[in-house]
């Protein structure tokens, strides 16, 4: 595995496993105990760097380190030097410096972390560790990995598993990082979208793209909803908020079209009435607490991986 | 003063010959001349071309002389074999009155290592709303010849058809960076499957291909002369061999870059390689080089565009576009267009000389090798091969896309008017 996790492209499907499986061992090791601490990354500082407003990755990346016995340190754009209009290799190298052996990056820009993981990287090749935790429109992999693993609680397996990515696949790092790494674990993903929110050159994704949400939900052993983001709502991509809920949002009737066994998954904020129904959203098909359960789980395993796999490997 | 040029070939045909130029003028071309006052460059049998002229360059004086001036762009220049080169109008303050058209043109006079034309903006401040005085900048000392908004496209269309129809009249030519802005909006990669995996905004071709289309038509109703700047899509080179079997009088430059790079760069996420037009995909770059060898593209003109390191070294979308080009402008289309079979010598004079000279009608650039001609020539080696290092560049800024990679040929002397601008030194060739 390389020293960053920059990109679901970059998992094979062994290694990709790999984290799935160290994930579960962690929440084993947690379950029951009064003190959720393990010692695992005593000594080790991994470094949050937010240029977005976060809630559940931040405080599930700092939370994963934390109960991993690692110095978490939060850095926010917005009360940090960048706020002063320092560069962002200038902030990268900063906390470098100070001592980061991982970054845990979240950007605007498509490929801020790939920058940082270059920029930080000694000539020897060592230098901090860089997790990408969503740059730009680009990939959010952590996501797509505690996605995976709740799939695979769910449903035993994914292999084979025909998984729907349904709303504004043009804008979401979260579908670009799962139509990968579910394609990599074997599942048959299939996009459904407006067309005004597909990228062009969707076609050479690992996906299969269709129009009619109601033709497909009876054959999906899960459905991913994306948050539709509200600058995006008024006339610009499609018409108007009602008209995109009418054929995109997983209503009751539209949730009732799933098979039993079917999995509803959201990445979260979700907007309940629009992308997904009220009490669609509180079924117990819906798995939008323990995708971020295994937020942390997963989190744990990556920071692991990477910090503690890579030098055992050396 | 005279230069005797030792043991060239004209246009890389037959046997090597002495060529001895006496003040600026081609006096001798023989097999074995005397001349023991001259300056004597031994060729080598190198390949000897008419001076390289420049439809497209950013020298950023006045306004950002911390990454280029008009001093470093003209060392640039001469290294890269050009001998003359067009200055774009989007300087600080912008081009677009005499004013500053005259300082540029004095400015590369008193440098005096290449003849820099100033190009003059369209549209008042490039802003696109009301036409700049092109008559007065004509009529000054630099004769501006060359009008653009570069940098940005004279999007609205009824402004489009007055400069045209303005330009028209005081015989000079528009040339156009064509790119529709409401489809190119936050737009950083070309619009296809490299930018949708990597998340960056998509330029369409379509931007370019629909002001392309939309500026033929107006230049014909006009009976004006239209030049598009740095053609990049496979559809643009269509609607020009379209446009020209209708007579219409339109031509058209292409950049070395997107002669030779194509958008499969991008996955590094390097600013190096954000460029407006962005490059392309590989069936472009195969349809611009087809082009340019059947003339459906006139030329190649750089783009040259120094940029500062804070202005490169950031995110992508942060960054500012624009690549350095005339050092490498020569490497690049030897190695897309004669190492390819596609231009032999006499092509490399045409695209890069000959034609863009006539575009603008400069009448001491671009002339034939010929006793009686100007001694205003570049010779070329076209068998050493050289590593580019960005940092030895002659230019004040480093962004080149094409650091650290070997290319063939060097320009290894350049003449403007009998005076030697460029001469490369053995220590040089690495």
């Amino acid at each position: 595995m390389s020293r960053h996790l920059l990109t679901t492209a970059a998992l094979s499907r062994v290694e990709a496993t790999a984290i799935l499986d160290e994930a579960e061992r962690f929440e084993q090791a947690l379950l029951g105990r009064d003190v959720k601490k393990l010692p695992t990354l005593r000594g080790k500082t991994v470094m949050t760097v937010f240029y977005e407003n976060s809630t559940r990755t931040r405080v599930s990346f700092e939370v994963a380190g934390k109960w991993m016995s690692a110095d978490v340190i939060n850095v926010s754009a917005s009360s940090s030097s960048a706020s002063k209009g320092e560069s962002l290799r200038d902030t990268a190298l900063t906390l470098r410096a100070a001592g980061a052996d991982a970054l845990v990056v979240r950007h605007p820009a498509s490929g801020a972390a790939h920058r940082i993981a270059d920029w930080t990287a000694n000539a020897d090749g060592t230098g901090p560790a860089v997790i990408n935790a969503g740059d730009g429109t680009h990939e959010h992999p952590t996501q797509a990995l505690l996605d995976a693993l709740t799939l695979r609680q769910r449903l035993g397996d994914i292999e084979g598993r025909r998984i729907a990515i349904v709303g504004d696949v043009l804008h979401s790092r979260v579908a670009r990082s799962n139509a990968t790494l579910l394609a990599t674990l074997g599942a048959e993903v299939v996009v459904i979208a407006p067309r005004t929110l597909l990228p062009v050159g969707i076609e050479t994704w690992p996906v299969t793209v269709a129009s009619s949400l109601d033709a497909e939900l009876p054959a999906l052993d899960a459905v991913m909803m994306l948050r539709v983001q509200a600058e995006r709502m008024n006339g610009g991509f499609f018409p108007s908020a009602r008209e995109y809920s009418i054929g995109y949002g997983l209503n009751q009737r539209r949730f009732e079209l799933l098979p039993e066994h079917a999995v509803v998954l959201h990445p979260g904020p979700m907007l309940r009435g629009m992308e997904i129904g009220f009490s669609v959203a509180d079924a117990p098909e819906t798995a939008v607490l323990q995708q971020v359960q295994n937020g942390v789980h997963v989190r744990m395993a990556v920071l692991f991986r990477l910090l503690i796999g890579s030098e055992e490997t050396r | 003063m005279s230069v005797l040029l030792h043991r060239v070939r004209p246009y890389g045909e037959g046997e090597p010959v002495d060529v001895l130029i006496e003040d600026g003028i081609i006096t001798r071309i023989e097999a074995d001349v005397d001349a023991p006052s001259a300056e004597v460059v031994d060729g080598g049998g190198a390949v000897l071309l008419p001076g390289f002229v420049d439809l497209h360059t950013h020298v950023r004086e006045p306004g950002r002389e911390d990454t280029e001036t008009i001093e470093t762009g003209s060392a640039a220049a001469a290294r890269g074999g050009y001998t003359a080169i067009f200055a774009m109008a989007n300087t600080s303050p912008v081009a677009d009155s005499v004013v500053v058209t005259d300082h540029v043109w004095r400015r590369g006079r008193e440098v005096g290592l290449v003849d820099i034309h100033p190009v003059g903006a369209v549209t008042v401040g490039l802003k696109g709303a009301a036409l700049a005085e092109m008559g007065t900048m004509h009529a000054g000392d630099a004769g501006v010849r060359l009008f653009s908004d570069d940098g940005h496209c004279v999007a609205d269309p009824l402004l489009m058809r007055r400069a045209l129809e303005y330009a028209a009249g005081l015989g000079v030519v528009i040339a156009q960076h064509a790119e529709e802005p409401r489809l190119t909006e936050n737009a950083v990669a070309h619009e296809g499957p490299t930018a949708a995996r990597l998340g960056l905004t998509g330029w369409p071709r379509s931007a370019e291909e629909a002001i392309v289309a939309r500026d033929a038509i107006l230049a014909r109703d006009a009976g004006a002369r239209v030049h598009i700047c740095h053609a990049s899509t496979a559809g643009t080179v269509q609607l020009l061999d379209w446009a020209k079997k209708q007579g219409i009088a339109i031509t058209a430059e292409v950049t070395p870059h997107h002669l030779f790079l194509d958008d499969s760069r991008l996955e590094t996420y390097d600013a190096v390689n954000r460029v407006n037009p962005p490059l392309r995909e590989a069936s472009d770059v195969a349809a611009l080089r087809e082009a340019l060898a059947s003339g459906v593209v006139d030329c190649v003109a750089t783009d040259h565009a120094p940029h500062a390191e804070q202005d490169k070294c950031c995110e992508f979308s942060q960054a500012r576009p624009g690549m350095l080009g005339l050092e490498t402008a020569l490497s690049v289309v030897v190695a897309s267009m004669v190492e390819t079979g596609l231009l032999d010598w006499r092509g490399v004079a045409r695209v890069m000389s000959e034609r863009p000279a006539e575009i603008v009608g400069l009448t001491d650039q671009g002339r034939p090798i010929a006793v009686g001609e100007p001694g205003t020539v570049t010779v070329v080696d076209p068998d050493t091969r050289w590593t580019v290092a960005a940092e030895e560049l002659a230019s004040l800024s480093a962004n080149t896309p094409f650091d650290a990679l070997e290319l063939p040929a060097v320009v290894t002397t350049t003449v403007l008017r009998g005076r030697v601008t460029h001469r490369r030194t053995t220590s040089e060739v690495s």
